[in-house]
């Protein structure tokens, strides 16, 4: 007998699952051919919000790529539709020539619909459905001070919003109801995504409702609301709602109403056509999530190969895919009679949580802000569990019951399996996990058997939270100091979990990483501030009331609240119009006391708080920038004269000291980082208790790292000799970089240094070339956002230094 | 009660802090939550560091000299040591913060 001929119109995520599940069952026992109106196979549509926003690309998002296809011997039709199924003839017709089947499966999907508003066909007007439509967004939101309109404030229409906003574009959201996502969220819950929306940027209008959309040469330039209103745009997303895409098997005869009819078989009225997806209707419903499609795709496998199969509709829950905004919506909230709420808020948390209760069972939740509990509630609502013994802490979710502590492990424990542990060794979870269940039960035979914690060791906090996870109370962790009392973990456990889970805002670190407080503390804020913007320096924006005031006033405070001020001197150099230009400024701004500095800077102190962005545009005029005296960044870069002048000189030690100052001020590290290059081993710049110092000597430039000259009195350590200007910056770069990634916030180098060890660093930075230039792309990177003068871009708002009102204007009655 | 307008929401950092000048020395207006706003005494009890140049913590802020953390909703310093801001009544009337009367002026006129 030969192959069964199976035609599938359509490759979707429905489609796609069902002809999984039926290669399973049947391996060989098919010829598929495939149509797709997209011009490609599949790929998971969910996802691709995240490509819009940046944080995946379509290539981490195809599901069945070329190779998978041609191992189960589809014939694949994409980028050529189906325009007729003959019924009779058992054959469709598509745009390129027909083919037989024996059985046809129907997985159109939906089309988005758009409102035949005038206007509407404009060119920049879009929905967002496919590849297509999301390439396009990217390609409008590319270009500077572009804007774009969302109409419909659901799921897709706020998840195009926040990832155009993402992309730089200006963007406002017009809703026609009262609140967003009215149909999975309640208001409260609604005001606070639109809050959270509103606080990134992004305009939200609700109870706003369109009148037509205006267009310029064929290309939209506005939407005009009913009230008059224009918004000016580049760009109109609609979003307002799908269809199911019946017209194929309308067309054929097949029994449609909103969807294409389905029997629980998933068969339609024809026994030879079946379908599946977003396209059908089944018992009434229709469907715009993937979970009911994946039972749907189950079913139709089961049905094609003969096995008795029915579809059963469930409960569905809903997440919204906007990094960052965490809410959950599961079941009926809407009030009724006998129904009754359990609400917990806390609005200094932005949190909210409400079930909704009916014979004693959970019938709906709505979570915002934290949605840990989503899958328990949601759980319990599927499973209609009886709550009457649990109701008082129902609300807290399933740490409560039984009145057990929240779990400090939990963090650890929610780590996916592909979580990276160990950054050196790339060593995951599962690995991790695996090896402890193969005996390696403790840190030396797991160091053995996984390489994880065999190098920095960084990670080990985690590791031996792994070890607890796995092996219970049998293994007791040597308990290591948390950050500070916000939270369980160490630094070194923070910063592996922020790249671990690629968390990204401070919101989330506090959220995923279990933090006791609202918003930290001053101990922590400012540490997680910094690991942030270390490891996602796109991504993460610097926030300056997170740093402690000298770094968010740009200038050191003095015990009587005034503050210093120093201008940068490359390499310690400086030339007799800067000095006029201090000395000026001096004066003007009645500084009492003028300082050189042990960093060859010259300190003004005594500044008064509302002078600085002024005193600061004077300096700026005359070409000097921030000296960042007061940063956990680069300070200063110490130079001797060198071989222009000095007759011990060997090399051009002024001219070095300035290269690398230029290429590494304006970075955050870990801790204030000082450098020094002295033009001969007389050493008078003092390069040998710096934390990165350079000796220059006749064959070139040896390089020290982990000096200290202060309440510790250290020498550096020899890192490297090299012959090169080039390499020396380079290694000072690399290692810059190595400790901006690893070392915990307020460790100078050489007490990181000692941590990790020289071999460690001397590995990555000296003998790995590969390493190393990561390490110099990574750092380059970071200092394309970084390298700036902080000066500057406060000189033209001096109120903010100011007070906000002064009350001794008025007089009191 | 009469209030005296002071200042827009928008303009006190999410969290942070803005100064008002009185005739008796600089008032802290600290910004912890969306709407929540407190006024206490801008110095610190300790060594008179000017808490508005400090971290705001939950509803806390740490002086910038001392580190030394006051309640802002009652002016108390926490942990060991003895000091008490002298606290404001606040009000907000949309995104305008609004400052009591009497409480901010009376002194200066006396
Ligand atoms: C941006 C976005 C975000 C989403 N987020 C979520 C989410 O977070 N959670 C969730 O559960 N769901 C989400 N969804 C919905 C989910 O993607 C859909 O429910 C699912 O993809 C539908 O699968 P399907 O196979 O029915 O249809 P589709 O995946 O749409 O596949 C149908 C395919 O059929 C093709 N086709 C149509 N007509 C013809 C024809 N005549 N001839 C040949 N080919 C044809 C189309 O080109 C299309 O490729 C999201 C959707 C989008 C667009
Ligand atoms: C679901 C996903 C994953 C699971 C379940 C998993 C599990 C495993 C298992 C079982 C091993 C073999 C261990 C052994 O040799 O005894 C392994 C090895 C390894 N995995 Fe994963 N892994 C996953 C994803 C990843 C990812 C995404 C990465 C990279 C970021 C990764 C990096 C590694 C490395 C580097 C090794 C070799 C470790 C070594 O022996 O030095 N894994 N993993
Ligand atoms: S370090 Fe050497 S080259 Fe530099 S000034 Fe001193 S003696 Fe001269
Ligand atoms: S040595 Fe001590 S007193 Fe002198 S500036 Fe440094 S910290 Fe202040
Ligand atoms: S991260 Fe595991 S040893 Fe360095």
């Amino acid at each position: 007998m030969g192959k069964k001929k199976l035609v599938v119109v359509g490759a979707g995520m429905a489609s796609g699952r069902a002809l999984e599940h039926l290669f399973e069952a049947e391996p060989g026992e098919w010829d598929v051919t495939l149509f797709n109106g997209e011009p490609r196979g599949n790929y998971n549509r969910i996802m691709l919000s995240p490509v819009l926003s940046g944080e995946k690309t379509y290539e981490d998002i195809v599901i069945h790529d070329d190779a998978w296809y041609a191992e189960h011997d589809v014939t694949c039709r994409f980028g050529e539709k189906v325009v007729a199924i003959d019924r009779d003839a058992k054959t469709v017709t598509g745009e390129k020539g027909d083919v037989a089947y024996d059985k046809l499966l129907i997985a159109t999907g939906s089309n988005p619909f758009i409102i035949p508003m005038p206007g509407h066909d404009l060119d920049g007007v879009i929905a967002y459905r496919d590849l297509e439509d999301t390439n396009r967004m990217i390609d409008e939101a590319a270009k500077p001070g572009a804007k774009a309109v969302v109409i419909g404030g659901g799921l897709l229409g706020l998840e195009a919003a926040a990832g155009l906003q993402l992309r730089g574009m200006d963007v406002t959201v017009v809703h026609l109801m009262g609140h967003l996502m009215e149909r999975q969220l309640d208001e409260a819950a609604g005001y606070l995504l639109r809050k959270e929306l509103v606080g990134r940027g992004i305009n939200v209008l609700v109870s706003t409702n369109s009148k037509q959309i205006l267009g310029e040469d064929g290309k939209v330039r506005a939407l005009e609301l009913e009230n008059g209103t224009e918004l000016p745009c580049d760009l109109l997303v609609m979003a307002v709602g799908i269809r199911p895409n019946t017209a194929l098997a309308t067309e054929a005869g097949l029994a449609c109403g909103r969807g294409i009819h389905v029997d629980d078989a998933m068969v339609t009225s024809d026994p030879n056509i079946l379908s599946v997806g977003e396209c059908i209707e089944h018992n009434g419903a229709i469907f715009g999530l993937v979970a009911p499609l994946y039972d749907q795709a189950k079913v139709v496998a089961q049905t094609l190969i003969g096995e008795e199969a029915a579809f059963a509709q469930k409960e569905l829950s809903t997440k919204l895919k906007v990094t960052g905004c965490n809410l959950f919506s599961a079941g009926d909230f809407a009030e009724g009679e006998g129904r009754e709420d359990i609400v917990f808020r806390d609005p200094a948390r932005g949190q909210y949580k409400r079930l909704v209760i009916e014979d004693n069972k959970v019938i709906g939740a709505v979570l915002y802000g934290d949605t840990a509990d989503g899958n328990w509630f949601f759980g319990l609502i599927k499973d209609g569990t009886d709550i009457s013994e649990m109701r008082e802490t129902l609300i807290f979710g399933p740490a409560y019951q039984g009145g057990a502590a929240v779990d400090p492990l939990s963090a650890v424990a929610a780590l996916p399996d592909d979580a990276e542990i160990c950054g050196c060794n790339g060593v995951c979870k599962g690995t991790i996990v695996k090896a402890i269940g193969d005996g390696a039960t403790d840190i030396p035979a797991l160091r053995a058997t996984t390489k994880a914690s065999a190098s920095c060791g960084t990670c080990t906090g985690l590791v031996e939270q792994l070890l607890e996870v796995t092996l219970g109370d049998s293994y007791a962790a040597p308990t290591a100091q948390p950050m500070c009392g916000c939270c369980d973990h160490t630094h070194e456990d923070v910063r592996r979990l922020i790249k671990a889970k690629g968390l990204k805002s401070q919101a989330a670190v506090w959220q995923e990483l279990g933090w006791k407080t609202v918003n930290g503390c001053p101990t922590c804020r400012p540490a997680v501030n910094y690991y942030l913007l270390a490891d996602w320096p796109l991504e993460y924006q610097d926030d300056p009331q997170s740093r402690f005031v000298n770094e968010r006033r740009h200038a050191n405070i003095q015990k009587d609240g005034t503050f210093s001020v120093v201008p940068r001197m490359w390499g310690g150099m400086t030339t007799p119009d800067e000095l006029r230009a201090i000395a000026d400024a001096a004066d003007k701004y009645n500084v009492p006391t003028v300082h050189v500095t042990g960093g060859q800077r010259i300190d003004l102190l005594g500044v008064k708080g509302e002078d600085l962005p002024n005193i600061w545009a004077d300096l700026n005029a005359a070409g000097m920038v921030s000296g960042h005296a007061y940063s956990k960044g680069l300070r200063t870069v110490k130079t001797c004269v060198g071989k222009d002048h000095c007759r011990f000189g060997t090399q051009d030690s002024t001219g070095l000291g300035i290269k690398l100052e230029k290429k590494l001020w304006g970075s955050w590290t870990p801790h204030k980082v000082k450098l020094a290059v002295s033009g001969c081993p007389r050493n008078c710049a003092e390069a040998t208790c710096k934390d990165i110092g350079v000796v220059c000597v006749d064959s070139g430039y040896q390089i020290g790292v982990a000096g200290a000259a202060g309440m510790d009195v250290k020498e550096t350590e020899r890192l490297a000799d090299v012959a090169t200007e080039e390499e020396a910056i380079e290694l000072a770069t690399a290692f810059m970089q190595l400790y901006r990634e690893n070392a915990q916030y307020l460790d100078r180098p050489y007490k990181w240094v000692a941590k990790v060890g020289l071999d460690w660093v001397k590995e990555r930075v000296v003998d790995d070339l590969e390493e190393r230039k990561r390490l110099n792309e990574a750092f380059e990177l970071s200092q394309s956002v970084y390298r700036k003068d902080p000066w500057a871009e406060h000189t033209d708002k001096p109120e903010e230094f100011a007070p906000v009102a002064d009350l001794t204007q008025i007089a009191a009655e | 009660m009469s209030w005296i307008d002071v200042a827009d929401l928008n303009d006190i950092p999410l969290p942070g802090a803005r100064v008002v000048k009185t005739h008796f020395g600089d008032i802290g207006l600290f910004r912890t939550g969306e709407a929540q706003v407190f006024a206490t005494s801008n110095a610190c009890t300790q060594d008179g560091g000017p808490l508005s140049e400090g971290i705001v913590h939950g509803t806390r802020v740490a002086c910038p000299i001392d580190n030394s953390v006051f309640d802002l909703e009652t002016g108390a310093l926490l942990g060991t040591g003895e000091g008490h801001l002298q606290t404001y009544p606040v009000r907000l009337d949309g995104t305008r913060v609004l400052l009591e009367r009497e409480s901010v002026l009376a002194r200066g006129a006396a």
